[in-house]
């Protein structure tokens, strides 16, 4: 009881003194139709349906990533984190109120380019439940990204730059551009190293029934990868932050 | 066994050893002070009581736990105050006590009032709704110390409490601790302020190079520095030539001027006042007062770890302006 006490309130201080700040929702907004917007200038003739997949994975993956290495970084320079890994609860528990807002984060901005293809085709073929839990694994996976860069990050900006230098590579390699089998032999094996190929491929599926991988199998992978990078942020954030 | 045990405790980062195999413990209800410069290794040792930080080698135990094995068992006993006030900023003080109550795992029946009952008692029932970036360093540092009171913890660390804020928040923040004190509080602290620890502490100890070099209470550090006898005169006139004669006539003793119209006659021996008084007497030497000089704790803390006050007073100003 005491831990979801302490889990709930974190969650709650997170979403309000960051996530609901009107500049972060702006961004939640804007962000993700600059890139539906984009790809539609980009490709005026282009299937919306086609693109959605890819602007639902995207928008994903900057929310959270962004967010929740930003929101660390900040708190630990300030040293205002010290209070969470001060207080009585498990470090386990800790981390998961601290992706925990930024995967709702991470949803929200999922749902913008939805929203704004509702008005332009008819989404009524697509497999909603389907989405729903591809964007929920996209955003774990992704926040739990955005954890292991904040882990190494000292200061803000190191945080944005670490963001980056996995979020861009991972938006060319996961079949979101260019489809896996035109990427060069040598990148093919890389691509199926990336959670977002999963997940992209898992969208695919439900928005228009062309995905390449089984979305069980595609799940397990997310999951995997989810468990994964939870433990080796659990364990560095025991190794670098408790010194 | 005390309330807090340190024992052997060394922390290491690569060639550097910061804490070097230091022993003490504090009792139930006692103020405990760690007195050093800067890079002394009080904060050092000071994070590893607390589990921020973990031991190279040696034991902490808190009421009996052992810290590096239980560490959450044991935070949930201790009260923390970071030597920088690490509030969030965005929240009010009433919000951020009640944060802090949540970690802990309050509930809201219980977090609510006791976050209104500290608020009144740091007189800061006003700043209650303020956010916190809005707060003075002073009215920051005491709902720092609210924040970690707020689970009525058993023992309280705090580092470097009155570092840079004001004297009347300083004063308050004092009488604070030794309200605590009276009710059974544990309180370790570390200062650069030889007045403060004096004033507060029932026993301290000076770090200097990671170890502890001296500890207990202040008569005794002062009795185990105090091997002489010293007596200061204030004169009416410069007396600069005095010292030579004054030393011939009274064999045994160390005679140096001040700047200020005084001398300072220091002998093991007791000095005898009359002969003394008679010799000023003789060269046409007014004196308009004579004192005993005691060694201050200033003077015990520089004889013993030989470092000079002025690095001290170079922390503090150094803290002031922080």
């Amino acid at each position: 009881m005491k831990s979801w006490i302490a889990f709930w309130n974190i969650l709650k201080k997170d979403v309000k003194n960051y996530y609901l700040k009107p500049p972060n929702i702006s961004w939640g907004i804007i962000f993700p139709l600059s890139w539906t917007l984009m790809q539609l200038i980009r490709s005026p003739g282009g299937n919306i349906l086609e693109l959605l997949p890819g602007l639902i994975s995207m928008s994903v993956l900057f929310g959270t990533t962004s967010m929740l290495a930003v929101t660390i970084t900040f708190e630990r320079s300030g040293r205002s984190f010290d209070r969470l890994l001060l207080a009585p609860i498990n470090i386990s528990v800790m981390v998961l109120a601290k992706i925990a807002g930024t995967i709702l984060f991470g949803i929200f901005n999922a749902f913008v380019p939805v929203i704004f293809a509702s008005f332009l085709i008819d989404l009524g073929a697509v497999n909603w439940g389907l989405v729903f839990l591809a964007v929920l694994m996209i955003a774990i996976t992704s926040a739990l990204l955005g954890l292991l860069i904040a882990v190494s990050a000292k200061q803000v900006f190191e945080a944005q730059t670490f963001s980056n230098f996995f979020r861009f590579p991972m938006l060319f390699l996961c079949g979101l551009f260019i489809p896996i089998s035109s990427l060069p032999l040598v990148l093919r094996p890389v691509s199926f190293c990336l959670p977002l190929t999963y997940g992209t491929d898992i969208l695919r599926g439900a928005i228009m029934g062309a995905n390449t991988i089984p979305p069980l199998l595609s799940f397990g992978m997310l999951f995997a990868f989810a468990m994964a990078l939870f433990l080796i942020s659990r364990r560095n954030i025991n190794r670098k932050w408790i010194m | 066994m005390g309330m807090v045990s340190i024992s052997n405790l060394k922390k290491t980062y690569g060639d550097f050893t910061a804490v070097d195999e230091i022993s003490f413990e504090i009792e139930k209800g006692e103020i405990f002070g760690f007195l050093g410069p800067n890079g002394a290794g009080k904060t050092s040792t000071l994070n590893m009581m607390i589990g921020l930080s973990r031991p190279t080698a040696g034991e902490i135990r808190i009421d009996g736990i052992d810290v590096k094995a239980q560490t959450k068992k044991a935070q949930a006993k201790m009260g923390i105050v970071p030597d920088e006030s690490n509030l969030y900023n965005e929240m009010d003080g009433f919000d951020n006590l009640c944060f802090c109550a949540a970690l802990y795992g309050m509930r809201k029946e219980e977090r609510e009032p006791r976050a209104r009952q500290l608020l009144e008692q740091f007189r800061l029932k006003e700043a209650g709704k303020r956010p916190f970036k809005a707060y003075s360093k002073g009215m920051r540092r005491k709902l720092t110390i609210a924040a970690a009171l707020i689970h009525s913890p058993q023992v309280l660390f705090l580092d470097e409490p009155t570092t840079g804020i004001d004297v009347e928040s300083s004063r308050q923040i004092r009488d604070m601790i030794l309200e605590l004190k009276k009710k059974g509080t544990t309180i370790f602290l570390t200062t650069h302020y030889i007045e403060e620890a004096e004033r507060i502490c029932d026993r301290i100890a000076f770090i200097a190079e990671g170890r502890i070099v001296t500890s207990g209470t202040v008569p005794q550090l002062m009795e185990s520095v105090s091997h002489g006898h010293a007596i200061q005169f204030v004169t009416d006139k410069n007396i600069d030539s005095l010292p030579v004669d004054l030393q011939a006539c009274f064999k045994g003793s160390k005679v140096t001027v001040r700047p200020d119209h005084s001398l300072v006659m220091a002998s093991d021996q007791r000095i005898p006042l009359f002969p003394v008084m008679e010799f000023f007497h003789k060269n046409i030497v007014e004196v308009y007062e004579a004192r005993e000089l005691r060694p201050s704790l200033e003077d015990v803390f520089v004889k013993l770890t030989g470092i000079e006050s002025s690095v001290l007073k170079k922390d503090k100003e150094k803290g002031g302006r922080q």
